[in-house]
């Protein structure tokens, strides 16, 4: 065959295409590269930390920046600002995977039957998310923290829970687009069953816009649970949790700026940096955004 | 053993078969396939021809039971498809395979040629409908590919990687997967450049010779059907208008609705063409969720009598294998 031939010499799979694509595109490089960064940081942190984050020391207590030994100051108890931010960075990931695990499984369960059953299921599935979308969205995960109680696993829970609508809807969304194809269509006649043609054929094909919606996840499961520390309905003093570090320190904006100040910023970052990687994602993956 | 008779054995049984579509917010229905009967000898190919939209391809879905049908048998190898139970069914299913008309939206695109041609043997497996090791399998698939003229090195690439015509032939291999008996092509070459139609043609003429397949083709390209079949159906709004052996519909078609497609196909050669007499058909096809009183063909058709508006004519045998449903032949 002429036409096998011609083929031969391109060798690529769409993964490696995918990674070509995420190399030019610089906003998801940025992305990648900051939280590449924190996910070492937080692999990392007993080993590059300076101090223990949790030792306390009353004598160098609000020690600021670059004095005394301290690369970042030390808080209101005395305690080692940089191995707090590290040790934080840990943690933050930790929340993030953990709760866009919980929405991510369950939400595309939701809505991947949903749309494959259609009908009465849909309809009976779906409205039941309308009313979980009804509620402000922070303050549905209050309550459910507030039911379970608080502390740091509580808080991903809640946050992984209030988060499932979103999921279901972009997996309900591509999975409806997916189901009439004709592959779909092929592996039918093939006998192929139900879960087969769920799992095998169609949530593989929906794959791209999950990935986007989980990744954008993460930054958002971030912050929340930073706002929910900051409540104190998520992690309990003494953990280094960042929106902790805020909320503890907050009255000493004036005096002690740094206290404040270098959780906010981190936070940020990594919010920042799955946000970023995210959209560049979102740009790769939809050939619509291509040019 | 091969007997002399085989070719008369009948394979497939289509009896007044019905298939109707709900509309929404509505009690009217979709009438995509309404009492369509035939039989297919083993061996032959029966060619299924229409306009967009008259029913030819939910006729093949239904008769893979991929649509429950709203009514009428389907009778395969002996066995009435709709008394089977849902396992009956898998096993059933294993003679009859399919092949569709875009082979761009038929290959899983997540899946490599390999993978894709497997998925009929896994499944098979799974469901306990045939057993076969692993290693057999990734032969097996081997040797699929090399029946449809594949080079077995490509088949850890993905169907992107491949031309129009490569990825009908990955969508052949995979229907061939189980060794069917009747293979149901939707539409198989419509999508193909004119060049690699043949190719995809002969193919399945040889494949047909070697295996002894069965072929329901389907097609709106009556060039092609004129070539592939041993005989030709026409189907017109959900219902069959003539029936009859290849050679005798081109020459000789009876039913005023074939005689006016087969005047609009271009002959190759421009003396002829500019004598070509075309019957240009006037008004549109009618609605398919309207129940007429009379043939369906009686708005558009230029030999139209009273007696065609009133009722509807039955397929009825006036030549050796050749039916029409024309009250001009009552």
């Amino acid at each position: 065959m002429s036409e096998a031939q011609i083929k031969e010499i391109k060798n690529e799979n769409p993964l490696s295409e995918h990674w070509y694509q995420l190399r030019k595109n610089k906003t998801a490089m940025t992305g990648l590269v900051i939280i590449a960064l924190f996910i070492l940081i937080g692999i990392f942190a007993p080993l590059i930390s300076p101090m223990d984050p949790l030792e306390q020391n009353i004598e160098f207590r609000k020690t600021a920046p670059l004095t005394g030994g301290y690369l970042l100051g030390t808080d209101d108890l005395g305690r080692d600002m940089l191995s707090r931010l590290l040790y934080g960075a840990r943690i933050s990931m930790i929340i993030g995977v953990i709760s866009v695990s919980i929405s991510l499984v369950f939400g595309s369960a939701i809505g991947l039957i949903s749309a494959y059953y259609g009908g009465i299921v849909d309809k009976i599935v779906m409205r039941l998310i309308d009313i979980m979308l009804a509620f402000p969205y922070i303050l549905l995960t209050i309550v459910i923290v507030a039911v379970l109680g608080p502390s740091l696993m509580n808080a991903m829970v809640a946050i992984g829970i209030s988060q499932i609508p979103r999921y279901s809807r972009v997996v309900r969304a591509s999975v409806l687009a997916e189901k009439e194809s004709d592959y779909v269509l092929a592996e039918r006649a093939l006998g192929a069953g139900d879960l087969e043609l769920m799992f095998k054929s169609i949530l593989p094909n929906c794959l791209a816009p999950i990935s986007v919606q989980a990744t954008l996840g993460i930054g958002t499961a971030i912050l929340d649970s930073a706002a929910l520390s900051f409540l104190g309905l998520g992690a309990q003093p003494p953990t280094p949790e960042w929106g902790l570090m805020i909320a503890s320190s907050k009255e000493f904006i004036t005096s002690a700026w740094w206290i404040v100040t270098f959780p906010g910023i981190a936070t940020l970052l990594s919010v920042l940096g799955f946000n970023l990687l995210g959209d560049g994602l979102r740009d790769i993956l939809d050939p619509r955004m291509r040019d | 053993m091969a007997t002399m008779n085989t070719q008369e054995e009948i394979l497939l049984e289509v009896k007044d078969l019905k298939q109707h579509f709900p509309i929404k917010h509505s009690h009217n229905v979709i009438r995509a396939v309404d009492g369509v009967s035939f039989s297919l000898k083993k061996g032959e190919t029966l060619g299924l021809v229409g306009e967009s939209g008259c029913g030819k391809s939910t006729t093949a879905r239904a008769i893979n039971y991929l649509y429950t049908p709203t009514s009428g048998d389907i009778v395969l190898d002996g066995v009435n498809l709709s008394e089977l139970s849902h396992k009956e069914m898998a096993a059933a299913r294993k003679d009859m395979q399919m092949v569709f008309q875009d082979p761009y939206a038929s290959l899983n695109p997540r899946m490599t040629v390999n993978q894709i041609i497997l998925e009929p043997l896994k499944i098979n497996r799974n469901r306990g409908v045939i057993t076969m090791t692993s290693a057999e399998m990734d032969k097996r698939v081997e040797e699929l590919m090399e029946i449809v003229g594949l080079s077995r090195s490509l088949k850890n690439r993905f169907p992107h990687e491949f031309s129009g015509g490569q990825r009908q032939r990955i969508g052949i291999a995979r229907a061939l997967a189980l060794n069917p008996k009747l293979i149901l092509l939707d539409e198989p070459v419509s999508a193909l450049d004119v060049s690699i139609q043949s190719q995809v043609l002969n193919l399945l003429t040889k494949l047909q010779k070697e295996f002894g397949l069965t072929y329901l083709f389907i097609a709106h390209d009556l060039a092609v059907v004129k070539y592939i079949s041993d005989r030709v159906a026409v189907m017109y709004l959900g219902k069959l208008v003539e029936v009859s052996p290849s050679a005798e519909l081109y020459d000789k078609p009876l039913h005023p609705y074939t005689q006016a497609l087969l005047s609009a196909v271009p002959i190759p050669d421009p003396e002829v063409e500019k004598s070509r007499q075309r019957i240009i058909l006037e008004g549109d096809v009618p609605s398919p969720d309207k129940k007429q009183e009379g043939c369906y063909f009686c708005d558009r058709c230029p030999k139209v009598m009273d007696r065609c508006r009133k009722n509807i004519p039955e397929l009825k045998e006036i030549g050796e294998g050749h039916q029409v449903a024309c009250w001009l032949y009552a």
